[in-house]
């Protein structure tokens, strides 16, 4: 490697990072010491303690701080002639437009979370910038490069969606942990805790069941001087037990699965629970609210215990009041949060009360924490080596060196002899709807579906739009931004209620609507396909968006019988999610490589389910399964950028 | 549970990765001693990783003083020579590495590494070891073998954009889950010496062409008592004779160890700060394999080029004699 000619490719050039978290500052560090003297750095994030065992240019007495900020400081201190320009903001802020991303030779990407990736993406492909796109998860991680009109982008390969699970596998019928978790985070502390406001399928679902004219709402409300305990013991005999027996009614229901049992608070040991008065001194003692615990204050202490169902039942009720005790100012304001252990506590201890019901294997606070905050697995090793690879490709980048750009997987087990595996990256999807402007399909009931629906479920949970517009024809349907008319505002709000087939321009079966995003500068076509009936469980937004994943089907058979190969396993690499963790919905983390294995023969009609396989079991990063797909890899040479 | 329970400290500090390898495994990094000898790019990088990772102790050997060249790689010492005064390169880098993680203790052991004697490498449960000679690292390598319990011993070089590390990890038992079955694996590992000793012609076929390179440059360095990557382009002649002896004595084609390859590694003694973060990645790791017993270890060559940017696993100690 011409060491001179590198560091000439290198110097004068300007170079954006978003992300200063586990990658970012490992990242800066090599960016430093390789020669880079001019890097801007955007992270919105502040620091935690628990980033402290690998986002190492950080403190004890950082916490708190902003993460660009303090890594700039940090490196400098080893590199203090070179210019870093720290951002304390979100890269999705309207001020980071095409123009500021124009100013960059590169862009390294070391982010938490796909929504923040596919805007990035649109940005660099619209500013014309190349993109060195990066991911870890424990000891996995993976560099690629895309270069608009040589590689693919971020996006010409689908992404998984982040997993969801049937509403009624939730409230009625759990057969994993998992399944526990999303009921006590999103359902039970959400009525209990939450906006009272919020739809929440627990009300609705225990007063459907239950036929009765009962109001669902009187159940969770602590009446009026109600004593605290008697109100935890209602709730639970409530959720655990009635529920459970009004689930057994419908006996349909347990023709294929192992009954439920009740669970009521008689039922439990619950001798220690009684005796609560000597505990509120204890209680007292807490000042910041989000230290109250309910373990604590009973005397458990270890977090990677598994508790028996008597200790959760105790630790259930006990969250339950220190909160109407503790914290009774936030009731009705509280979103469920990692960091807040009563919250974790309550959660943990409703999950494994309620799996205990189902017969589902408990879990330990530690464990479940995880589950429910999405926490992703994170060393610094992998990071430090994603970090040197992406400043490689980076180098390759700024050299235009085309021929030797890579995509590079850092495996846990070795796939032919290989640890740091290097991929020749494939050329753009001529299909992709992001990066070749080629028009979508949507399926969608135009009589009942609202364009909310519309602008909710597809144009920013699918399409990753920021600031959409809607347009059919010539008629604006929907706009978002700081610089419109009060009267187009209302009349977008109008909109938003009506049906597609009600608009002022009728949206209908055969119509081609356009959707834009002014800061992305990114548009797509949508032809629309209006069709009845939805299948609640495989579609539950009742709206299914199709288009470039058969397209890059049928490409990619062209491709092989070019080649004249018969065995076209062409492994697709969808990236791994989730360096951090952040506010991420439940999602596999093993969701890239898990996910990669993908035949093309059984891919032709699966825009959306060749990753429904990919579930929570996924999690373990001692899967080594999650690697066995990379036996195709050999195959993907054929895809060459030419 | 055996053994003391982490403190909610530590369970704080290190909960992202006791979610990738377990609290047992964290526990046993907390009591591990480590010792790391040649304190340039690679083994700093290494030093941050297992310091993060929350090892028990860290202990440094590099007596050098600071210079430009040696601070070409480094992230811990400020460029600034009113602060070096007389200090060496081990003292100045453990200043800076002790704030990483203040439940890690990081101290300097003086002196030439090859004057210790087996009772001190018998303190450490890893030692790596880096830019010293041949000669060094075949003794140190066998004393870490005399000592009454395992001492893993690694070596790791980087020239050019390429990096080797070596692992002996002696006869190393591990157990993993294959099949939600535990089964118990046995690994035996050459010594250095032993390893580089097998005839090259029984070596597997398409092996690494830079463990050739390798060496080649090794033995150059050795002959002509140069420091390791006191090297120039200006020796390739010298270096390509000896490679033709080598090789004919081992009858190996002279291809299996490239002029160009011989010459990128003779003439890019510039660290390239990319290549210490990956090799010293990858150590990294395998050093917490070793110490937690989780996960399979590397066995026993890693060869890294960031010019094809393949990183590669060679098991080099299984001849045709093994039986
Ligand atoms: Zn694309």
């Amino acid at each position: 490697m011409a060491t001179e000619q590198q560091l000439s490719a290198i110097k004068g050039e300007k170079v954006l990072m978003v992300g200063a978290g586990g990658i970012g500052c490992e990242l800066l560090k090599t960016l430093a010491l390789s020669g880079f003297q001019d890097i801007h750095i955007i992270d919105m994030d502040t620091i935690e303690v628990s980033n402290l065992n690998r986002q190492f240019l950080f403190r004890q007495s950082h916490v708190g701080q902003s993460k660009a900020k303090v890594a700039r400081d940090a490196v400098l201190k080893f590199r203090p002639n070179i210019s870093i320009t720290p951002y304390h903001a979100n890269i999705k802020d309207p001020d980071f437009n095409v123009d500021f991303f124009k100013k960059f030779s590169v862009v390294l990407n070391g982010l938490d979370n796909l929504d923040a990736r596919r805007h990035v993406n649109r940005l660099c492909l619209a500013a014309g910038v190349p993109l060195v796109e990066s991911g870890t998860t424990g000891f996995l991680g993976q560099v690629t490069v895309h270069v608009k009109g040589k590689t693919e982008c971020y996006e010409c390969q689908p992404k998984p969606a982040p997993k969801t699970y049937p509403v009624c596998t939730i409230t009625s019928t759990p057969s994993k942990f998992v399944h526990c978790i999303v009921w006590a985070k999103d359902l039970l502390f959400a009525r209990l805790f939450g906006d009272k406001n919020q739809e929440n399928d627990l009300n609705v679902r225990s007063s459907d069941a239950s036929g009765s004219s009962e109001p669902a709402e009187d159940v969770f409300e602590r009446k009026r001087d109600e004593d605290i305990e008697e109100y935890g013991r209602r709730v639970y005999d409530h959720v655990f037990g009635y529920n459970i027996e009004v689930a057994l009614s419908n006996e349909d229901t347990w023709k294929k699965r192992n009954k439920p049992r009740p669970i009521y608070v008689r039922d439990v040991e619950l001798a220690e629970v009684i005796q609560q008065n000597g505990n509120l001194d204890k209680v007292s003692v807490f000042s910041d609210p989000l230290s109250v615990s309910a373990m604590t204050t009973i005397g458990l202490k270890n977090p990677q215990d598994v508790w028996s169902l008597a200790e959760n039942s105790r630790v259930f009720l006990e969250a339950l009041k220190l909160f109407f005790l503790k914290r009774e100012k936030e009731i009705g304001n509280l979103t469920f949060d990692k960091d807040d252990q009563l919250a974790v506590e309550f959660v943990t201890a409703a999950a494994n009360i309620r799996a205990s019901s189902f017969g589902i294997h408990l879990h330990s606070l530690f464990e479940a924490k995880g589950i429910a905050g999405n926490i992703v697995h994170a060393v610094a090793t992998t990071n430090a080596i994603i970090a040197g690879l992406i400043v490689i490709e980076t180098i390759k980048v700024l050299q235009d060196d085309v021929k030797n750009y890579r995509m590079t997987y850092c495996l846990e087990h070795p796939s032919r002899k290989m640890l740091l595996m290097p991929v020749e990256p494939f050329e753009p999807n001529k299909s992709c709807y992001v990066c070749s402007e080629t028009p979508l399909t949507l399926e969608i009931n135009t009589n009942n579906s609202k364009l909310r629906d519309f602008v909710e479920k597809i144009v920013k949970a699918k399409l990753g739009m920021n600031l959409p517009l809607i347009m059919h024809g010539s008629a604006l349907l929907y706009e978002v931004g700081d610089d419109l008319e009060e009267d187009m505002v209302a009349n977008y709000a109008a909109n938003l209620d009506k049906v597609l087939a009600q608009l002022p321009s009728p949206i209908t079966g055969g119509t081609i609507i356009t959707v834009e995003d002014l800061q992305q500068e990114l548009t797509c076509n949508i032809n629309i396909k209006h069709r009845e009936e939805f299948d609640e469980e495989n579609e539950p937004d009742g709206m299914i968006l199709s288009g470039w994943t058969q397209a890059l089907a049928q490409k990619n058979d062209e491709t092989s019988k070019e080649n004249g190969a018969s065995t076209s396993n062409v492994s697709q690499t969808v990236s791994l999610e989730d360096e951090e963790d952040d506010e991420l919905q439940i999602l596999p983390a093993f969701s890239g490589f898990a996910g990669n294995k993908r035949k093309l023969t059984d891919n032709a009609n699966s825009s959306s389910s060749d990753l429904s396989c990919v579930g929570d079991e996924n999690k373990d990063c001692d899967d080594s399964e999650a690697i066995v797909m990379l036996d195709g890899y050999g195959e993907r040479k054929k895809c060459r950028v030419q | 549970m055996n053994g003391e329970e982490l403190t909610e400290q530590e369970t704080a500090l290190y909960d992202r990765q006791i979610r990738v390898w377990g609290v047992d495994a964290q526990r046993r990094l907390s009591k591990s001693h480590i010792l790391v000898s040649g304190l340039k790019g690679t083994v700093i990088e290494f030093c941050k990783n297992i310091i993060l990772a929350g090892v028990g102790s860290l202990t440094l050997n590099d007596d050098r003083p600071v210079t430009d060249e040696l601070l070409s790689a480094n992230f811990l010492i400020p460029p600034d020579e009113t602060v070096f005064g007389e200090k060496s390169l081990a003292e100045l880098s453990c200043e800076s590495l002790k704030d990483f993680n203040p439940m890690v203790r990081v101290s300097v052991q003086k002196g030439d590494l090859s004057s210790f004697g087996v009772d001190f490498f018998d303190k450490f449960d890893a030692v790596v070891v880096s830019c010293c000679s041949l000669n060094t690292k075949k003794s140190v390598n066998e004393k870490c073998r005399k000592s009454s319990k395992r001492v893993a011993f690694y070596t790791v070089d980087c020239r050019d954009s390429c990096g080797e590390i070596f692992v002996d990890l002696q006869d190393y038992t591990y157990s993993k889950t294959k099949m939600d079955k535990m089964t118990e694996c046995k690994l035996q590992y050459p010594s250095f010496e032993e390893a580089i000793a097998i005839p090259w012609r029984s070596l597997p076929r398409r092996l690494s062409k830079l463990y050739f390179a390798m060496r080649v440059i090794e033995r150059f360095e050795e002959y002509q008592g140069r420091m390791p990557g006191q090297t120039s382009a200006a020796d390739l002649p010298n270096v390509l004779n000896l490679r033709k002896e080598l090789c004919e004595a081992h009858s190996l084609s002279e291809h299996q160890a490239p002029d160009a390859l011989i010459e990128r590694l003779l003439s890019g003694t510039r660290e390239f700060p990319p290549v210490c973060a990956v090799v010293g990645g990858i150590l990294g790791q395998e050093v917490i394999k070793a110490i937690s017993g989780k996960g399979d270890p590397l066995k026993n060559f890693f060869f890294f080029d960031a010019m094809d940017g393949k990183g590669i696993i060679e098991d080099i100690g299984k001849t045709n004699d093994d039986a």
